[in-house]
């Protein structure tokens, strides 16, 4: 019997091998040279993380599969894939100090960033059930051990072991979902086969389709933290490192949307009405839910992550749009929230200091006037969440109400208005907080440590130049999101 | 090249806050000097719009246009006509008085202060030059933030937060209803015309079936006239006024305001003509009961600032009659009437902000018998509050005399109801007055206080030059808002027509 290995290019998958021999790299680094040295891992982090960008940039504009059809090149991959190594550097920036404080700051933690974002960029590109159930588990098992990173934190520990446990069992939902989808399909999943397939048997499949759909949403609902599949959340987002918070808020979020996306929009056209429907209601819960329990929030931590579920729900509102609009909105509005909540998770860093001592939003009372720089850019990462012009938050906002109203969806989209109304509570009690009320103690130095000011600062920056200008990306999403030719408008 | 004047006056005060941010906190004659200046080149860079304005023709004119999003069909789309032209002028003309103002009022965070108040001014004049509602829309939200900053930091330290947050949630409710408004509009031009445009003009021409119209109205509505604010919407403005910092209230009640009465001319009336015509009764109804109510609470406050900004309900009740009138007397009386509005209120602010500065109150209890100590002073106020209550030979008397005259037209029962709102205003302002300035001087406190410096006559000065003017020569003004009104009523009454009722909502019908 003959094997003949299928042909490949391993430029198709540069950024993963990139990554993964970076992670290798910094382990084996880690484990051989002499203590002192770890100056180095981020750097080294940086440098593959912007290695695998510019493999990105190169890979831009091409259009097809790889390794035997399992990994797609194309540029809806390639955004998720700017989108992610954008956070992931990002998130690098954040960490060297912060860790230094827990006495963290380790050669693993950075190979572990490195490996679940290679899991993200999996997920981003797979053309196969099976690459994004890879793609999930490099991702997910390399998060759960980040959020437990400080081990000898009790909050870290159970942030970790319920990420675990209720990670692992969503993982088991979307597994038992492709199975059903396998049988209904008559043995595949291509993700670009499937479709056809599934439309050919469709009244004997019907209901093994519709079950996997709904095991599908389950799966995926619960890494985007969407209603009813959210109450992870908020206690990981609390305990886990701030900068792993970070990272988990819009990396794990953006990837679970990439795979979401393409899965709804490639595999179940012909069941848009369901998903739809289904997606109607969760995606007004999440928002919902997360911007009404945020108010409630005293710890910020958890605030940002109740308000991350809310973002959820908003992103959702653009898959529920189920046209070409929603899906640039889709890329736009992930894109933006990563600028937004990065900067937010930086300026929790910074404020936070001391082993994260700061963390209660009271804590931000006076900032205003003796941090006038920094509480000012908090202060616009408030109104670009809220959706305030002229950030990048009220662009994406605009654009995703946008695509339901073209859709038709006009109730949801003042669900969905009505929705940042209230976040707009929350979000100004921050600044409320930093300009409004007297400081209730000083506030004492707070260590401008040049990457996380950095990060800070790029990301305003970004978040006002995207949103002032945003013509650029608005070109590059369209680009991007013109292969699923069953989106129109 | 000819100097593109409008985005000129737009960036001038943001640039200017480059600078101020290099300034020295401690500095703050120097800071409030730099801010002065700068505000007053706008204020003189303002005139040209006043000089180069063409009386004659009613479209917009100063036209700039750049491409923003040009896929989304939003544009960088500027223009003058004479609604805004004397809008515009009054913000610029304010800013130099709200700056002087806070000479000596405004102590603590001067720099932060001021910054707040340039980019106040930017987003009022990009909220009146706007001819893209994308634009409008960004401009309109851009402008919260400052005032937000006034009240909440520098108002009133027991309730500011309460009021801050208050006024901006309430104006953010409005505003998000009318962006998915914006929306349907957008999308409806989009499938009825093939392109996508939020230009205004364009959207003018659109013939939108009158269902559509009927929703898309009232979201607009909602947004302006919380803003205006129209009774049962106005409940925001007696706190946001109370706490706010006089320059705030100032503001508030000459600029903001007049943002709401602004958006219903340009906006909702001529973009939905036929539902603007359905729901003349409910607004008239609307803006007399602001009228009455508006003055029958503001006979009963205790606070000085508390009675003004009802008041402030009150008249705006006129602004909105008049324009509902739809015909030339009541909206021209509506136009000057908000410009009336502006200079009185404004004015009244800046006097209750002159006791406030010397006493730290302004219960009406705690004055009485100022006239003697306040000379000066009081000469200024009685002016003041006759040009508010609508003497003859002041400006109020012009603008509401308009607008009585244009709603008699329409409604003689709507005029002779609101004409009340004019004898109420007579009560409350001159029984206020007479509890403040006349009879003995009761409280010791009282009994030395300092008259007007002449920094303070300097900004009054204009004011009380304007209120004459008015008064007596109201065509300077009149005639530049003439052909701008004529076009208006035009369209509005070309759309009259048929009577519509509720019927064509539920079939859906165009007409």
């Amino acid at each position: 019997m003959i094997i003949t290995a299928p042909s490949f290019h391993l430029s198709s998958i540069g950024p993963w091998l990139t990554l993964t021999i970076a992670a290798i790299v910094i382990l084996l680094v880690d484990a051989f040279s002499p203590k002192g040295r770890k100056g180095i891992f981020p750097a080294l982090a940086l440098v593959a993380l912007a290695v695998a960008a510019w493999q990105t940039h190169c890979l831009w504009g091409k259009a097809g599969t790889d390794f035997s059809r399992m990994v797609y090149l194309d540029n809806f991959a390639f955004f998720f894939y700017m989108i992610i190594l954008l956070g992931a550097s990002l998130t690098v920036l954040l960490s060297p100090h912060y860790l230094e404080e827990f006495g963290k700051n380790l050669g693993e933690y950075y190979a572990l960033l490195l490996f679940a974002t290679t899991g993200m960029l999996l997920m981003a590109a797979s053309a196969h059930f099976i690459m994004i159930f890879l793609g999930l588990e490099i991702m997910s098992i390399a998060v759960y051990v980040l959020a437990g990173l400080f081990r000898e934190d009790p909050r870290s520990n159970e942030a970790a072991l319920k990420y675990l446990v209720l990670g692992a069992f969503a993982s088991g939902f979307l597994l038992f979902g492709m199975a059903m989808l396998y049988g209904a399909s008559g043995g595949t999943l291509y993700l670009n086969e499937l479709a056809a397939k599934l439309t050919s048997y469709v009244t004997l499949t019907r209901p093994l389709t519709l079950l996997a759909l709904a095991l599908i949403i389950v799966g995926f609902g619960f890494k985007v933290a969407s209603v009813p599949f959210h109450m992870w959340t908020p206690d990981v987002y609390e305990g886990a490192p701030t900068n792993v918070t970070a990272f988990m808020a819009v990396g794990v979020k953006a990837a679970a949307f990439a795979a979401f996306a393409r899965v709804m929009f490639e595999v179940f056209p012909a069941f848009t009405v369901q998903w739809n429907m289904i997606l109607w209601v969760l995606a007004v819960a999440t928002m919902t839910l997360g911007n009404v329990v945020a108010i409630a929030q005293t710890n910020i931590k958890r605030m940002l992550a109740y308000s991350s579920i809310a973002h959820a729900g908003y992103l959702m509102v653009a898959l529920v749009a189920a046209n070409q609009l929603g899906a640039v909105s889709l890329l736009y509005y992930l894109l933006a929230y990563t600028l937004m909540n990065i900067g937010a998770f930086g300026v929790v860093i910074l404020v936070g200091r001391k082993k994260d001592s700061y963390l209660n939003i009271y804590d931000y009372a006076g900032l205003g006037f003796q941090y006038p720089g920094l509480a000012a850019i908090m202060a616009l990462f408030m109104f670009a969440l809220a959706g305030v012009p002229p950030t990048a938050g009220f662009v994406g906002k605009f654009y995703i109400f946008s695509a339901a109203v073209k859709s038709g969806y006009i109730w949801l989209a003042i669900l969905g208005v009505m929705n940042s109304l209230v976040s707009v509570y929350y979000y100004l009690r921050i600044t409320v907080l930093m300009y409004m009320r007297p400081a209730e103690a000083d506030l004492g130095p707070i260590p401008f440590t040049k990457g996380v000011t950095f990060a800070v600062v790029l990301t305003a920056v970004g978040v006002l130049a995207i949103g002032i200008f945003p013509g650029f990306l608005y070109n590059l999403a369209v680009n991007s999101v013109k292969i699923f030719p069953g989106l129109t408008g | 090249m000819q100097l593109p004047i409008l985005s000129v006056l737009i960036f001038l005060p943001l640039v200017g806050i480059v600078p101020l941010l290099f300034l020295d906190q401690k500095n703050d004659k120097v800071l409030k000097g730099y801010t002065l200046a700068l505000s007053l080149v706008e204020f003189l860079l303002s005139l040209r719009l006043w000089f180069g304005f063409n009386d004659a023709y009613g479209g917009m004119q100063f036209v700039e246009r750049h491409h923003w999003l040009p896929q989304y069909g939003v544009s960088y789309y500027l223009g003058v006509d004479g609604f805004s032209l004397l809008l515009i002028l009054l913000a610029t003309l304010l800013t130099p008085i709200c700056v002087l103002a806070t000479w000596n009022d405004v102590q603590t965070r001067v720099k932060e202060f001021m910054i707040c108040l340039l980019f106040m001014m930017s987003g009022m004049i990009g909220v009146f030059v706007s001819l893209d509602i994308f634009l409008f829309y960004v401009f309109w939200e851009l402008q919260l933030i400052p005032m937000y900053l006034l009240i909440g930091v520098w108002g009133n330290p027991a309730r500011r937060v309460y009021a801050a947050v208050k006024f901006f949630l309430y104006t953010m409710f409005g505003s998000l209803l009318m962006l998915v408004a914006i929306l349907v509009l957008y999308f409806y031009n989009a499938k009825v015309t093939g392109t996508y445009t939020f230009d205004l003009l364009q959207l003018y021409g659109l013939n939108v079936p009158f269902h559509l119209q009927f929703w898309m109205f009232l979201a607009f509505a909602i947004a302006f006239a919380i803003k205006v604010p129209m009774f049962p919407f106005h409940t925001w403005l007696p706190d946001a006024h109370t706490e706010a910092p006089t320059v705030g209230s100032v503001i508030l009640a000459a600029v903001l305001l007049k943002m709401g009465t602004y958006g219903f001319l340009r906006f909702n009336m001529p973009l939905f003509p036929e539902a603007a015509h359905y729901f003349v009764p409910l607004f008239c109804i609307l803006a007399i009961i602001g009228i009455v109510y508006g003055a029958l609470v503001s006979m009963v406050q205790p606070d000085l600032k508390r009675l003004i900004a009802f008041s402030s309900v009150s008249h705006l009740g006129f602004v909105m009659l008049g324009l509902f009138a739809f015909n030339m007397q009541g909206v021209q009386g509506g136009v000057i009437q908000m410009i009336n509005h502006g200079l009185s209120t404004g004015a009244l602010f800046l006097i209750v902000g002159c006791i406030y500065e010397r006493r730290h109150t302004r219960l009406i209890a705690d004055f009485g018998g100022l006239s003697t100590p306040m000379p000066v002073f009081a000469t200024i106020f009685m002016i003041v509050a006759l040009s508010s209550i609508g003497l003859p030979g002041l400006n109020g008397f012009v603008g509401e005399f308009l607008i009585l005259l244009g709603s008699f037209q329409v409604n003689k029962l709507y005029a002779a109801i609101s004409a009340t709102g004019v004898i109420f205003a007579a009560c409350y302002m001159l029984w206020m007055f007479q509890r403040v300035m006349f009879g003995k001087v009761t409280n010791e406190k009282n009994m030395h206080l300092k008259d007007l410096s002449w920094r303070e006559i300097g900004y009054f000065a204009p004011l009380l030059l304007f209120i004459v003017w008015i008064g007596v020569y109201p065509n300077t003004f009149l005639k530049k808002t003439e052909a701008t009104t004529a076009q208006f009523v035009a369209k509005m009454s070309k759309a009259k027509g048929e009577k519509l009722t509720l019927s064509h909502l539920v079939k859906g019908e165009a007409r």
